[in-house]
């Protein structure tokens, strides 16, 4: 079969450049034309400790990081130790002469071994210790036989014109580092078709903002926190360009309230936090809840508990999300699998938690919002609805802003509009504000007060339900199996689907759920109802959305494969378990 | 001169449920009777509040009202002023809500100079949770959460951290002068940075020694013996005179005001383009942010 990708992995210390240089080289891999898709696996330090990022560059659609590298560029001995067995058979690996040595014991058959004088060759151009990066990137595109205008072209955007000495000094070093590949044998002769088509190439926390942009947003408080951080700081360099107030606030518990004012205040207002932070920030969203205020939060998910591995990948945070702040409060939870559905799904949010005028979450994961995915031209046409405002119709007189509808959504009135004026309270409240604690507790009338307030709230999830994507079945109609799966298991869920097929003829299907909460029952058991095996998939230890389906539905998952360690699923853990569970 | 808002306009049809002889009603009297004065529109203006017997006074105006939950009074409040600056915002609330669970954000609010104007009703207790320690209540105060040794902490000084944090407007006032009470909360709406007004409001239920009595026989009017609220320094040297220094004279009146300091609003790069609640919502060019990705 003729190859149609490409995987390359750079290893190093961190604070050796390593995603830098892995991120221009996506950057090559996209406008080459290739789909491209990283992962970068890093340390909470800033300098010390072992870092590594893979990008994978495909001729078709491209589902997942990939398994083992094509090539491989150690930075140091550490990098050299853990990566060189992993290189393919025929593959190469680039590494700095001077203090790393590869143990051809371990190698794979007819693994090139690259030695360069790195750090040398860097010196006779520049004293920047960085460099010697450059005089490697350079070997690989080589290796890879990528056009040499993408280099130029790549380093151009990182130093712009107003460098152009530095430009000049990097592109020579990538040249001495391609000639040195000329020297030793040449590239690796993969054969792939560039069409040098440049594709868009973002991270899903990138796609976040995109949508919320396009579907107006204009307020975001944040607290920076891994795997999230990247939203406010692309937010915070765009947004004010167009109106955003981008905020770094002083905790979670302030990011949540501030959110929940703006909202209140009539603004499209969004926050983004990890699991600790939305710790924090439960008791507050839990008041947007109560008091009716629109809002969206992005719960981008770090393994836990508590600060667990910061700059690692879980799905571990979906009961948080479920069960956040005190007592039952309507919410919808969104779980994009892919960047294009992160920037759908952002800009669909903001309709749904005004139309029915309460929070709505967004949960992703590290493995998509920080890894950098090709994707179709986003299309920032999004339809933009408001939900219903007290001026559109009712008049001033008879306005109250809880009162009692079929579907539980009030009119809706923002501070400024004359004659609307109201109390948004987090006490139960009736109809026009007054607290049922502090007026009716103790009368009868309490507890028909109650009732009625607490119902109307709920009834929302009906709404929410509807409007709120369905489950999807993918793959073949007979299949053997069927996964269940969730976010960005998506990926490598798929492309292990497509593997087993073509390798083993084995049939598997997914179903799988772009909303989780309010959960889609109905749909979910017609479409599980031709199952013959059951594999649920997903990034945590106990099942959290195994349970979930099984409350919803009654369907226990037949298999369940839980993976908690911190790395994102490959294709080859999935199909293994597949075929397991099939054989 | 006929006035368009009448000082009733201002009061909602919900009585206030505080008990008889709460300091809270001077509080509320006197803000009536601020923005009264000022005629402000009650459509514009917005009452922001925490939990807490002191909490519950947006209910008791026609003004719109977010009662919030316990200590969040004032994020929720920066959070509708930078979505609309137009908005007169004023926050109120207990000490225990901004002094004690909220007090990270009362620091930061200040030292971003939000043109915003808080109210506090200081009764050194906690009323609505039927009298514990607050974080101003006074040192070997029994309480019911300290019924032994009495509180074994110091006490939080207000004005002292509003001064260090960078509040740009600072006053004590005391619900029993309501009058001098509505003039510092008027001058604090008025000022263009952030106002804070701690209102010794005493609880008449969970605090027998924070009582009217005790206020007047040592309070003391700053202005009226010549103290300079321009000048920082001499502001500090009045804010830890109590209940730092000693126990007998409590100063009341403006301690320090600077209008020099712009507010957070002033600088806000996003707010240039006016209040955002205004603002067309969507992205004109998207090719031209597409860019960048390609
Ligand atoms: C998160 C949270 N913790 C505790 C409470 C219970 N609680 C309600 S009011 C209050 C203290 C009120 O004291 P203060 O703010 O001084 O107001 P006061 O009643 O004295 O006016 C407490 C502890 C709560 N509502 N929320
Ligand atoms: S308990 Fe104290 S603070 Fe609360 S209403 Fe009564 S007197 Fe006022
Ligand atoms: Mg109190």
């Amino acid at each position: 079969m003729a190859k149609n990708d490409l995987v390359f992995r750079i290893g190093g210390a961190a604070g050796d450049g390593v995603s830098s240089t892995a991120e221009s080289f996506a950057k090559m891999s996209a406008r080459s034309g290739l789909h491209t898709w990283t992962y970068s696996s890093y340390q909470s330090v800033i300098r010390g400790g072992h870092v590594w990022t893979q990008i994978r560059g495909s001729l078709g659609p491209v589902l997942s990081h990939g398994v083992d590298p094509d090539v491989v560029v150690a930075l140091n001995q550490q990098s050299m130790d853990v990566h060189q067995g992993d290189v393919v058979e025929g593959g190469a690996i680039v590494y700095d002469t001077d203090g790393t040595k590869p143990d051809p014991a371990k190698l794979r058959r007819n693994v090139r071994l690259i030695g360069i004088p790195l750090r040398k060759k860097a010196q006779t151009l520049s004293p920047n210790a960085l460099m010697r990066n450059t005089v490697a990137l350079g070997a690989v595109v080589k290796l890879f036989d990528i056009d040499f205008r993408h280099v130029e072209s790549a380093f151009k955007d990182i130093w712009g014109d107003k460098k152009p000495e530095i430009v000049q000094q990097n592109i020579a070093a990538a040249k001495l580092g391609a000639e040195a590949v000329g020297q030793m044998g040449g590239s690796l002769n993969l054969g792939l078709p560039y069409s040098n088509e440049a594709k868009y190439l973002m991270t899903g926390n990138e796609a976040i903002c995109l949508g919320a942009l396009a579907a107006g947003v204009k307020f975001l408080a944040q607290y920076p926190m891994t795997p999230a951080s990247s939203i406010l700081h692309w937010m915070a360099s765009h947004g004010p360009k167009y109106g955003v107030v981008v905020k770094q606030v002083e905790d979670e518990l302030a990011a949540m309230n501030m959110t929940v004012g703006a909202g209140f205040a009539g603004v499209r207002a969004m926050t983004a936090t990890s699991g600790g932070g939305f710790c924090l920030m439960v008791e507050a969203i839990g008041q947007a809840g109560m008091t009716e205020t629109p809002l969206v939060a992005v719960l981008v998910q770090r393994s836990g508990p508590s600060t667990g591995l910061p700059t690692k990948t879980e799905q571990g945070d979906l009961n948080l999300a479920l069960g956040a702040g005190q007592g039952d409060w309507p919410r919808a939870i969104l779980a994009p699998r892919n960047p294009e559905e992160c920037f759908r799904q952002a800009a669909q949010a903001f309709n749904l938690a005004e139309i029915y005028q309460t929070p709505i979450i967004l949960i992703s994961d590290l493995y998509l919002g920080e890894g950098y995915r090709t994707v179709e031209k986003l299309d920032f046409n999004v339809p933009i609805v408001r939900g219903m405002m007290a001026a559109d119709g009712g008049t001033a007189k008879d306005f109250m802003r809880y009162r009692i509808t079929e579907s539980g959504v009030s009119p809706r009135a923002l501070p400024g509009m004359k004659g609307f004026q109201h109390v948004a309270a987090t006490d139960e409240h009736m109809e026009n504000s007054e607290l049922i604690s502090d007026v009716l507790a103790g009368l009868p009338e309490h507890v028909e007060e109650r009732r009625k307030m607490h119902a109307k709230r709920m009834r929302k999830l009906d709404g929410l339900r509807k409007d709120t994507p369905p489950p999807e079945l993918w793959g073949p109609k007979n299949a053997d199996l069927t996964l269940l799966i969730w976010g960005s298991t998506w990926g490598p869920a798929h492309e292990a689907i497509i593997q087993v097929d073509e390798t083993e003829g084995v049939k598997v299907n997914s179903l799988e759920f772009p909303t989780i909460f309010p959960f889609h029952a109905e749909q979910t058991e017609q479409l599980l109802r031709g199952a013959k095996q059951t594999l649920a998939v997903e990034g945590n230890y106990t099942g959290q959305f195994t349970r979930l389906l099984r409350a919803e539905t009654g369907h226990k998952a037949d298999r369940f494969y839980g993976k908690s360690d911190g790395e994102p699923f490959t294709w080859r853990d999935i199909a293994d378990h597949i075929l397991e569970a099939v054989a | 001169m006929k006035l368009e808002f009448e000082m009733d306009t201002y009061k909602s049809e919900i009585k206030p449920t505080w008990c008889p002889g709460c300091g809270d009603f001077a509080v509320l009297r006197a803000l009536q009777t601020a923005i009264h004065a000022l005629q402000l529109e009650p459509w514009n203006l917005l009452i922001v509040s925490g939990i807490g017997c002191s909490s519950n006074l947006p209910h008791f105006l026609s003004t719109y009202g977010f009662h919030a939950i316990h200590g969040r009074a004032l994020p929720v409040a920066e959070g509708a002023k930078l979505a609309n600056p137009e908005l007169e915002v004023i926050v109120t609330g207990g000490d225990g809500d901004g002094y004690g669970i909220g007090v990270g954000h009362f620091i930061h609010a200040m030292r971003r100079n939000f043109d915003i104007t808080y109210l506090v009703m200081n009764n050194q207790i906690y009323g609505l949770t039927t009298g514990q320690a607050s974080p101003t209540s006074e040192k070997g105060m029994k309480t019911k959460s300290t019924p032994i040794e009495g509180v074994i902490e110091n006490p939080v000084d207000p004005i002292s951290l509003a001064l260090a944090s960078g509040a740009t407007y600072v006053a004590r006032a005391f619900s029993g002068d309501v009058k001098t009470m509505a003039e510092l909360v008027k001058n604090g709406i008025q000022h263009h940075g952030f106002a804070l007004i701690d209102c010794m409001s005493p609880c008449v239920t969970y605090n027998k020694i924070n009582t009217y009595d005790f206020f007047r026989e040592r309070v003391y009017d700053l202005q009226k013996e010549g103290h300079d609220s321009s000048d920082m320094k001499a502001a500090f040297a009045k804010a830890i005179e109590w209940p730092f220094v000693q126990r007998d004279r409590i100063p009341l009146g403006l301690f320090y005001r600077t209008e020099d300091v712009p507010t957070y609003e002033d600088l806000e790069p996003a707010l240039k383009k006016g209040p955002p609640v205004r603002q067309p919502l969507g992205v004109e060019n998207p090719d031209e942010l597409l860019r960048e990705f390609l």
